[in-house]
């Protein structure tokens, strides 16, 4: 087997060392009834060839994105990601390096993790970021958290323009852990009263801008009302390009940002590996969940990175930590970094243009279609039409003409009649002028 | 007050360089990198986007940015050497031996990484029509087809991020189970040697952690545990094999009387490594395991994460398994990703764990290592494991500490300090001194069971060759430490990019990012 | 002044009813350099052997417990600023709250000076 370098004379000469007769013998610790005997009911090993062949084939029966003009967001988004992103993550020392428990041979990773922390800082509007999280939704739950231990209340209030599956793992922890949860009604147009819901016993208002539904909203009012109910709001971003062009939540009152950062550095995955950000007010940075690189000096007073501040976590204060997360998600945090590198503002700026420009391209031409309505006035890279007919339909026949048109909202709020003809729908710098009419003139069709 | 009993200094001794300055500070091929805001301007791209077009009309409602962005920019050559030069300050798996104890640093295969760039799966979107993805769904389920098999669960939740997550996901199908049968228990019983991540999990839905003192041979005492059951436990976490590489020889004792009291028993499978091919949790009485394919499934631990903790499940527990989940039928792969699909499917989950289906790029990588492995290639590599470990522990113990004596372990092998006692050398210290030699250290003061612990793990990617190098060294330092050697260990380590840094500093006053320095006003300039 | 001492290493400095609590100069050299004190809120009601303060070095947080039933009335905020002086004047300076005694009987239960130090000999 090619992995694994032990010959059958080494096996043999090391059991002799050890002085033991045969490998079974090191594990007689299993019960013996429990030992299997024969070898589980799978296929044996396989080399190289097969084994590509074998994945390319189950690979080969999807419509990948960049096969047809696509627009599919609604948390996650298809953005050109630079060459050097990717050679760079695969070094094999960012690659097979472990979490950075030994920072003298760890300053690589450390680095990049406070360059990491610093970019999430100024991008958000915040003052502090950790060493990033799981992903965007489960960011979000662990913001909420974070806000009852803050608040000490146990009241959450969901805005309806979160994306419904944040609201479903806000939800479950909430459910699990005993903690009450206001989730307002999904609101595509972004006109719902939220203000009204904030009460003495909310601990935190979470509203996602730009909203599941792209619209925007000045979160200032939010947190005005939040903080005088000494209440803390979450804000939550799904395209994170968008604080390109965006005011930032910092800047707006936001106590708490957290968000989907896979826009940046990272593919689609079908949904995973991404990376979430978590940043925060620097007065509540100690009870932040995650890992935190600081910055300080070695024994020769040389500048260096240490994991810091970790009697937050769960490693050291087991049941008492500020959450039960392990480890970050390193090598997408990389990934991230170093394509925010190679953008810079300039690069982020021009980018966050561009994509906003797509959007009301494509929103003009989508509007043109008869019975197309457009319910945004104002939106970033993703806006909502209605269709004349059920929007699961109307996006499955885009796909029969190898259209990939968005997302139907009925996919996430099953069971919801008002929400059934809704299509959230994106456009990144990926799509070009002939990707825009394509999917005007094919909805046209569909419609027809 | 609680008591910390592995004190250990955080703040270095002062230490003279002992090389002479360079006008650089570099050190020949170890370049000095400044940080990316030292030496990047805003003006700065490494990206060319096309110009936009001027006559198309923002649309963004008066909330366009007035806040500065101040995110540094690299041309493309001077990103690449900027990160080159980063990443040649790490230690990584393909430089060495990292025999890190409960954490699994195997090889890394890149075919692995070549298979999940396929654009059929890393250019494919979680929520494009199902229609378009069957081969995504078809991998997903055959993943998990093959988690079952070698594990003999019976089904398996694919979504958790990671080994934390899928701790959370396990405890709440236990906690969902019970209230489906009407019950609300609060206890969950923990052994003393757990992984921080259980008690933290069990406190995070509410549970009260009930500890399990550990016997003196290093395992689990079954009368212990059924003395601390009750109608009010829910559970029991136990890690098996144990994080003092030793597998519990009465688990199906254990797990007899856990059933019997109505509890169920989750298995932390952070060492799942040891036992693949070897015996099946299925058959040990476990009701769920999560599984850690950034250990055992040799998905890339890449600094510290992504990793995906899928949860194996009991008959008992299948049916509370979160959305979504892919279910095999004649007709193909199916995803159930709504509760109504749920109910259609006779299932009750007990909610979401993530956005999505979880971490699909490690389920390529861990499906591209267990077809490339198969059943017999799996089992060699638990074999191995535990030979690799037996033949470090058979090398070192006549002259290190062994706190559960002279027997075979599983795929780790823990060592206490009392082989430094009056050497004035510390656990840190040694492990410090391995760095010099080129070595990762092991896991150290981990698990708390006993004094100074070195946990070691060198996994089935060692060959025979580098275990006996490894156990060389060590003698060396064995025996360089009780010869009164002790500022070699001091000051250690002398030879990596960085000496111990001030870990004290760093906590008392954090620097969490840059700042810009302070402008120079004309007086100071003087 | 009598000062009491409680084997969980916690000190007590007795003025009329109010009693001043810190950490033993053996706890603070136990767990190394001290990089940060959570103190309680005053006002908060303490009972005796609950949590009361958290005190933390890089590698460990530990609970502070109180020795005594009381109030706090007030607490060292120096010390959330300048976690270091725990180290360098645990039995002095660096006290962490001021409480308000609700049974001075509790006081039975503790140690005086030669009992803690004997106490720590057996450690």
């Amino acid at each position: 087997m090619r992995y694994l370098p032990l010959t059958d004379t080494d096996r043999a000469d090391m059991l002799q060392r050890i002085g033991v007769a045969a490998i079974d013998d090191l594990f007689v610790d299993i019960p013996k009834d429990v030992r299997l005997k024969d070898l589980v009911d799978l296929p044996k090993a396989a080399g190289e060839m097969s084994v590509e062949r074998q994945m390319s084939r189950m690979a080969a029966k999807n419509v990948s994105a960049g096969s047809v003009p696509f627009f599919v967001g609604a948390g996650a988004y298809r953005h050109h990601v630079p060459a050097t992103v990717d050679h760079l993550i695969q070094r094999s020392e960012f690659l097979t390096a472990y979490t950075p428990y030994q920072p003298e041979i760890s300053q690589g990773t450390l680095q990049t993790l406070f360059e990491f922390q610093t970019q999430v800082a100024g991008l958000t509007g915040m003052d502090v970021a950790n060493a990033s999280m799981y992903d965007g939704s489960t960011a979000t739950a662990e913001a909420v958290l974070m806000a009852h231990r803050l608040t000490r209340r146990k009241k959450a209030v969901l805005s309806g323009g979160l994306h419904p599956q944040y609201r479903a793992v806000v939800k479950n922890l909430s459910d699990m852990a005993g903690d009450e949860l206001v989730c307002l009604a999904p609101d595509p147009a972004g006109t719902e009263a939220l203000l009204e819901e904030i009460d003495d016993d909310t601990s935190c208002v979470v509203v996602q801008t730009p909203s599941f539904y792209g619209q925007l909203t000045d979160l200032t009012a939010i947190a005005e009302k939040a903080h005088e109910k000494k209440a803390l709001l979450i804000a939550v971003v799904t395209e994170v390009v968008s604080l390109g062009a965006l005011q930032p939540p910092g800047a707006m009152g936001a106590d708490i940002v957290v968000a989907e950062g896979q826009s940046i550095g990272n593919s689609l995955n079908f949904g995973g590996p991404y990376v979430g950000l978590f940043a925060t007010r620097q007065k509540y940075v100690r009870q932040m969940p995650g890992r935190l690189a600081g910055l300080t000096t070695d024994a020769e007073g040389r500048r260096g990175y240490v994991l810091t501040l970790s009697t937050r976590e769960q490693h050291i204060r087991r049941e008492k930590a500020t959450s039960n997360i392990c480890t970050n998600s390193g090598l997408c945090a990389l990934a991230f970094t170093i394509h925010m590198t190679l953008l810079g503002a300039a690069g982020l700026k021009r980018l966050a243009t561009l994509n906003h420009q797509s959007a009301v391209q494509l929103a003009d031409a989508l509007s043109a279609v008869p019975g197309v309505e457009v319910l945004n006035e104002s939106f970033f890279n993703e806006f909502t039409i209605r269709t004349p007919k059920p929007a699961a339909k109307v996006i499955e026949a885009l796909a029969a003409k190898d259209i990939l048109g968005g997302v139907p909202v009925s996919r996430l709020e099953p069971g919801n009649a008002d929400l059934a003809d809704l299509i959230v729908v994106a456009a990144t710098e990926i799509n070009s002028d002939e990707d825009r009419a394509a999917y005007a003139d094919a909805l046209k069709e569909v419609l027809a | 007050m609680t008591m910390n009993r592995e004190g250990r200094p955080t703040t270095p001794d002062e230490v003279g360089s002992t090389a002479p300055d360079t006008f650089t500070g570099n050190r020949a091929l170890r370049i000095e990198e400044p940080v990316i805001f030292d030496v990047g301007t805003a003006e700065a791209t490494g990206v060319d986007l096309p110009e936009p077009d001027g006559a198309v009309k923002s649309r963004l409602g008066g909330l366009e940015r007035s806040e500065p962005l101040d995110l540094p920019g690299l041309a493309e050559p001077e990103a690449m050497r900027h990160y080159v030069r980063l990443s040649q300050k790490n230690y990584a798996i393909d430089m060495g031996l990292y025999p890190l104890g409960s954490c699994t640093m195997k090889h890394n295969p890149r075919l692995n990484e070549k298979m999940a760039r396929l654009p059929g799966f890393a250019d494919v979107h979680p929520l494009q029509p199902v229609s378009t993805v069957p081969g995504a769904l078809e991998l997903i389920a055959e993943c998990a087809r093959w988690l079952c098999v070698s594990t003999g669960m019976e089904a398996v939740a694919m979504s958790p991020k990671a080994g934390a997550h899928g701790e959370l996901c396990g405890m709440m199908a236990i906690k969902a189970a019970h209230a489906a049968h009407g019950e609300n228990r609060s206890i969950v019983l923990v052994p003393e040697s757990a992984h921080g991540t259980n008690p933290a999990t069990a406190a995070l839905l509410g549970y009260k952690v009930v500890a399990i003192p550990a016997r003196e041979d290093g395992t689990v005492d079954p009368a212990a545990v059924i003395e601390r059951l009750s109608d009010d436990v829910a559970g029991i976490m136990l890690t098996n094999p144990n994080t003092c590489g030793l597998f519990e020889r009465d688990i199906v004792e254990i797990a007899k009387a856990v059933h019997e009291a109505g509890a169920y028993f989750y298995c932390d499978g952070a060492n799942l490594n040891a036992i693949l091919g070897k015996a099946r949790p299925g058959d040990l009485g476990v009701d769920c395991m999560h599984i850690n394919l950034h250990k055992t499934f040799s998905t890339p631990h890449g600094g510290g994460g992504p990793g995906a903790g899928p949860v194996v499940l009991s008959e008992r527990l299948k049916a509370f398994a979160p959305l979504p989940y892919v279910k095999m039928t004649a007709a193909g792969p199916e995803l159930i990703e709504t509760p109504a699909d749920a109910e259609a499917d006779g299932t009750k989950p007990f909610g979401r764990m993530t956005a999505f289906h979880g971490q699909m790029g490690m389920f390529v990588r861990a499906m591209t290592y267990m077809l490339s492995h198969g059943a017999d290639g799996l089992r060699q590599a638990s074999e191995d494991a535990v030979l690799n470990a037996n033949y470090v522990r058979a090398g070192l113990q006549d002259v290190m500490s062994l706190p559960f004596g002279e027997r075979p372990y599983m795929h780790e092998v823990l060592f206490d300090d009392s082989f430094l006692d009056d050497t004035g050398v510390s656990t840190l210290d040694f492990a410090k001194a391995m760095i010099d030699e080129g070595f990762h250290p092991m896991t150290m003061y981990f698990p708390l069971v006993v004094h100074g612990a070195m946990l070691i793990e060198p996994t089935e990617s060692e060959s025979k060759a580098s275990l006996d190098l490894f156990v060389a060294t060590l003698r060396d330092l064995v025996m360089r430490a009780k010869r009164g050697e002790v500022d070699r260990f001091k000051g250690a380590p002398w030879y990596a990019p960085r000496r111990r840094l001030d870990e004290t500093a760093a906590a008392r006053h954090p620097v969490l990012k840059w700042t810009p320095p302070e402008p120079q006003t004309a007086d100071a300039a003087e | 002044m009598t000062v009491y001492f409680t084997k969980d290493h916690e000190w007590i400095s007795l003025d009329g009813d109010v009693g001043t609590v810190g950490i033993t100069d053996y706890a603070q050299n136990q767990l190394g350099d001290v990089v940060f004190v959570e103190l309680p809120d005053v006002g908060k009601a303490l009972e005796k052997g609950g949590d009361a303060a958290v005190v933390e070095s890089v590698k460990a947080a530990s609970e502070v417990y109180a020795p005594i039933s009381g109030e706090v009335v007030e607490i060292n905020d120096a010390l959330t600023d300048a976690p270091e002086k725990v180290n360098a004047e645990a039995e002095t300076g660096a006290w962490f709250f001021k409480v308000k005694l609700s049974d001075t009987g509790e006081l039975d239960g503790l140690m005086d000076a030669d009992a803690y130090k004997a106490h720590i000999a057996d450690l």
